[in-house]
Parts: structure tokens; C-alpha cells; sequence
């Protein structure tokens, strides 16, 4: 089946408006992708027609939500190629999801001395909530590094392991600069070793289809709002013994089965993980978005994103005023540069004024600017409807930011 | 669209950007202090020499974008020379120039050569890069060298 994004760009109304008086290019769906009529039909929908508490009520209302919103569970494990519903808890984003992991199967499973091993190209919401874990508990975090391509040093990571290596989290794709990381390899290789690995998908699973049994990891995050779905929708999967095995997060109201004064009991999981009134809008949404997906197919959405990579990284290539940060062979969605003698802010208002919205900043990964020696750089992401018109409106906005700078 | 980009990147602003004037450390400043906008990374070290109630010299370092860069150099060459309390009073009246209402003409009396900051005010993410370099100075004077955070 062939995939239009012509076609599929006037299934979100958003990309009809204009910025700053020019039609929209966005060029920043790394940071949050644009909705869909699907979803945002869909939102509508469940709070005009069936909306009611969850797991809660004895009417015919609050069976059906609850109904619903159990059905965007399965839609989640089918999606990931989980094996059972029960693995995938829904939380806000793929920071709490990591948060969780930390916090609850951390505190369990680590202790004075040992090692937690993530790497150079994460995101801080996969490098902050380990290194609060290692000083709580006078562990030591280490990071393995990269090459100048921006791709993993897997000799050093594999050396980086030991018996005190309680746990590897990394990144599917980097946010930063598009690298896809051979995470099958670092499944295999912390498994030899009976170390059990997180992978923060974030940037995986909207540019490709992903099967969590598959790639053999423990846990798998990924948020919402990047998958075309709503914000405030986080997923976490987990293997099951190991979601039994972990206590609870937070604690409240839905994740209990009992409370007395003197002790309470907990549901399994995954309701133990979500205390509260969760989203559930959200989560139907995150399905919504999901089936639409589905109705397109990743693989051509892969196919169109790797393409349009690489005309985008042609054209960058072309200026000679411009250097490409990311390099790597395998990279995907996103296209992070520098430009000699203009800054990134000053590139983002020059480029937002003619209509296209980029990223200017760190992308949340301070350490890995510190690697490649800049303070910032301009970040160009894709998604399923961007086209090779928004690229070619990115180039002359830069040409443009050259001229007035020289 | 071009002429609100123009606005914002004034010659006299690009210029500075390209060439900073002041930019250099002293020997024994009598008051320093680092400012860091943790939004973009931004960072800046202000350079004073107090005398007599007077700056008499004023420098800068750091990397930042081109509204930063260039309104820390345009800052160094207005207080140099200033009373202390002009320089104070000065940060008051280029903090009300590029926060000022978008809608209404920007006070440029008394600013002197920064009134071509006053774009900035169309462009509400800018307004702290414009003010670091400011925010630094105040600290300097009056903090104690504290690092000033725009955050």
C-alpha cells in the first residue's frame, strides 16, 4: 500500500493555520506531534457520549467507559506486541513511566555499590530519575559514550557491565539527533548477564513498528502526545513477574483492594501502578490514535520518514555554513544542526517568522550538547505529514537567516 | 514579516553581535557576578570596576545568541563612566523598554542607543535574553555576585 502525505495532511486541521501569518510548516514533531481528526474526534466523543467514572459505577455508563478504556489497554499491548493487557500500565508521559520504574523496581532491587548504566544520548527524563535513585541509595550511575557520529560505543558499553549493573535503560531513537540504537544487541548482551533493560521509546513509536517481545526488554515507555495521541498519556510496559513483583508508586484511591486504618492490600497489576482517576479521555484516545496508524501502516510511515531524512540532510549538507550534529548511519525523524556564526534562538525566531516552527535549545539533553561542544543546537523533526515542500521552506528560511547575519 | 525581523535584528544589534565591545576579563574586578538562562543555556560573567560610588570599567563573557550577546556589550558601554545608582536605575527603564505592552510605543526616552532593543517586546521568549546580561549586572552591584537565573 502506498502512503500519500498529501493525502494524510488533511486529516489534521491544524496544519491549516498559519504562524506568524504564513502557512504552518511544523517542523518539530520530535517535541510533540500534531492530532488527527481521528483522535480529537474521538476525545469528543467520549466526553459527549459515554463519559463517566471508571471502574466505579454499577450503570450502564461507567460499564461502557470502563469497557472502553480497558479496550485502549489492549489496543496499547497489541500495538507493542505485548503478550498480556496486565503489562501495560497507563500513566501521564514516558517520564513519569520511567519514574515509576525507578522509584518502585530501583528502591526494590538496588542497593549501596551497585550500577545503573544508561548512556550519552538520553533525554534527561531517562538520566535525572537514575541519578536521584543512585544517590538515594550510593549507587553509581555510569553513562557509556559515543562516537562523533553520535552513535553508541557498544565495545565500551559491554565492558561498562559487571556484577554490580543492576539495570541498563537507553534510548530507542534519540531525541537529540535521530540515532536508532541497535537495541537489540544491548538486550542480548545485558541478558548474557542477567541485567535486565529499560528502553525509552519515545521516539521509536511513531516513526516505526516496535514488538516488545521481540526486542526481548523488560521495560518499554513511550508517551502519548508523540504518537499523535493526546498529552497526559504515558504508556509503561513491563514484563509481568516483574510488574507483580514491584510495589506500588503511588498510592490512593483504584489501586487498592482493601483499606483499614492498620493496612491496606493492592490490586495487581497494572492497576497498583494507577492511583486515582486516571485520563480517560486519554487513554481512548491513545487508542484512537493508535488504530489510525494501524489504518496507515508504520512500515510506510518508516519508509517516508527515512526518505524525507534524507533529503533533509541533502539539502543541510548543501550550506556550507551549515554542520549536521548526528551523523550516525542509522538515524531517523530528526535533523540537528548548527549554523556558523547564528545561534539557535536567533535561528528559531528568524525561521518562525517565515512560517516554520523548529526546535532551538539543548532537546533536554544538556550532557550530550556538552559531548558535541555546542550550547544548543536547531532541531528539525518529521512526522507522518510532513513533506518535502516543509524541508525546502526550512532551507530558504535559513538561507535567508545567513543573508541578514553575514 | 521581514520588517519585524528587522526590528528585532537592528544593524546597530547584529553588529555588536558580530563585534562585542568590552568582551574580555579584567585584572581584580571590584564586582562580578555569572547570569544563566537555564531556558536556552545562555551564560554570561559581568565585569565591574567600582570607584567612588562609579563604574568606571565594564566588561563581559559568555556565549549566548545574538540579542544576548549584543545586549550585554550595548549594556557595558552605557553604565561605563555611570553613577551606580544611574546604572540601577538604568536596568529599570531597559526592563520596562523590552517588557513593555506589545501594543504600545515602546518609552525610549532616557535609554539612549538601547531603544533598539524595544523590538524585543514583540517577541515575549527573546525578552529574557535581552534582560541576562542585565539581571547579571544587578547582582553584581547589589547581590553580591550571586548568579542571576532569568528562570
Amino acid at each position: 500500500m502506498s502512503f500519500d502525505p498529501y493525502a494524510a495532511r488533511s486529516d489534521f486541521p491544524i496544519l491549516e493555520r498559519t504562524n506568524r501569518g504564513k502557512p504552518l510548516v511544523y517542523l518539530d514533531t520530535a517535541a510533540s506531534a500534531q492530532k488527527p481528526r481521528a483522535v480529537i474526534d474521538a476525545i469528543s466523543d467520549c466526553y459527549e457520549n459515554h463519559y463517566a467514572n471508571i471502574h466505579r459505577g454499577v450503570y450502564e455508563l461507567s460499564e461502557r467507559i470502563t469497557r472502553m478504556h480497558e479496550e485502549a489497554r489492549e489496543k496499547v499491548a497489541a500495538f507493542l506486541g505485548a503478550a498480556e493487557s496486565r503489562e501495560i500500565v497507563f500513566t501521564r508521559n514516558a517520564t513519569e513511566s520511567i519514574n515509576l520504574v525507578a522509584a518502585s523496581w530501583g528502591r526494590q532491587n538496588l542497593a549501596a555499590g551497585d550500577e545503573v548504566v544508561i548512556t550519552t544520548l538520553e533525554h534527561h527524563a531517562n538520566i535525572v530519575p537514575w541519578q536521584l535513585l543512585c544517590e538515594e541509595k550510593n549507587a553509581r550511575l555510569r553513562v557509556v559514550p559515543i562516537n562523533d557520529a553520535g552513535e553508541l560505543e557498544m565495545h565500551s558499553f559491554e565492558a561498562m557491565l559487571s556484577e554490580r549493573t543492576r539495570i541498563v535503560a537507553a534510548s530507542h531513537v534519540s531525541n537529540a539527533l535521530g540515532t536508532i540504537n541497535p537495541v537489540r544487541k544491548i538486550v542480548a548482551i545485558a541478558h548474557e548477564r542477567g541485567i535486565p533493560v529499560l528502553l525509552d521509546g519515545a521516539q521509536a513509536v511513531p516513526r516505526f513498528g516496535v514488538d516488545v517481545r521481540e526486542l526481548g526488554c523488560d521495560f518499554y515507555v513511550f508517551s502519548g502526545h508523540k504518537l499523535y495521541g493526546p498529552s497526559g498519556m504515558g504508556v509503561l510496559y513491563g514484563r509481568a513477574e516483574l510488574l507483580e513483583a514491584m510495589a506500588p508508586y503511588q498510592s490512593g484511591g483504584d489501586m487498592i483492594e482493601t483499606v483499614s486504618f492498620e493496612k491496606s492490600t493492592f490490586k495487581s497489576a497494572p492497576y497498583k501502578f494507577e492511583a486515582g482517576t486516571p485520563d480517560i479521555a486519554g487513554a481512548i484516545g491513545l487508542g484512537a490514535a493508535i488504530d489510525y496508524l494501524a489504518g496507515i501502516g508504520l512500515d510506510a510511515i518508516e519508509h517516508h520518514e527515512l526518505e524525507l531524512t534524507a533529503y533533509g540532510k541533502e539539502l543541510l549538507e548543501a550550506i556550507p555554513e551549515v554542520r549536521l550534529i548526528g551523523t550516525a548511519a542509522k538515524k531517523t525523524g530528526v535533523l540537528s544542526f548548527v549554523v556558523e556564526g547564528i545561534h539557535p534562538h536567533d535561528l528559531g525566531t528568524i525561521l518562525d517568522m517565515e512560517g516554520v516552527a523548529i526546535r532551538a535549545g539543548h532537546h533536554c539533553a544538556q550532557p550530550l550538547m556538552e559531548r558535541f561542544d555546542v550550547p544548543a543546537t536547531a532541531r528539525a523533526s518529521l512526522g507522518l505529514y510532513n513533506i518535502r515542500e516543509d524541508l525546502d521552506h526550512l532551507i530558504a528560511g535559513l538561507h535567508k537567516a545567513i543573508e541578514m547575519f553575514r | 514579516m521581514m520588517d519585524d525581523l528587522r526590528e528585532l535584528y537592528q544593524t546597530t544589534i547584529l553588529d555588536h553581535n558580530k563585534k562585542p565591545r568590552n568582551f574580555r576579563v579584567p585584572d581584580g574586578p571590584s564586582h562580578e557576578a555569572d547570569g544563566f538562562n537555564p531556558l536556552c543555556g545562555d551564560k554570561v560573567t559581568v565585569y565591574l570596576q567600582v570607584q567612588d560610588g562609579r563604574v568606571i570599567d565594564a566588561s563581559f563573557q559568555g556565549s549566548g545568541c545574538a540579542i544576548s550577546t549584543a545586549s550585554a556589550s550595548m549594556m557595558t558601554e552605557a553604565i561605563k563612566g555611570a553613577p551606580v545608582k544611574e546604572a540601577l536605575s538604568l536596568f529599570e527603564s531597559f526592563h520596562d523598554l523590552v517588557t513593555g505592552p506589545a501594543m504600545d510605543a515602546p518609552e525610549t526616552e532616557g535609554v539612549g542607543k538601547l531603544a533598539v532593543f524595544a523590538g524585543v517586546r514583540e517577541f515575549p521568549m527573546r525578552v529574557k535574553c535581552a534582560t541576562l546580561a542585565w539581571h547579571t549586572l544587578k547582582s553584581a552591584l547589589e547581590n553580591g555576585g550571586e548568579t542571576a537565573k532569568t528562570e
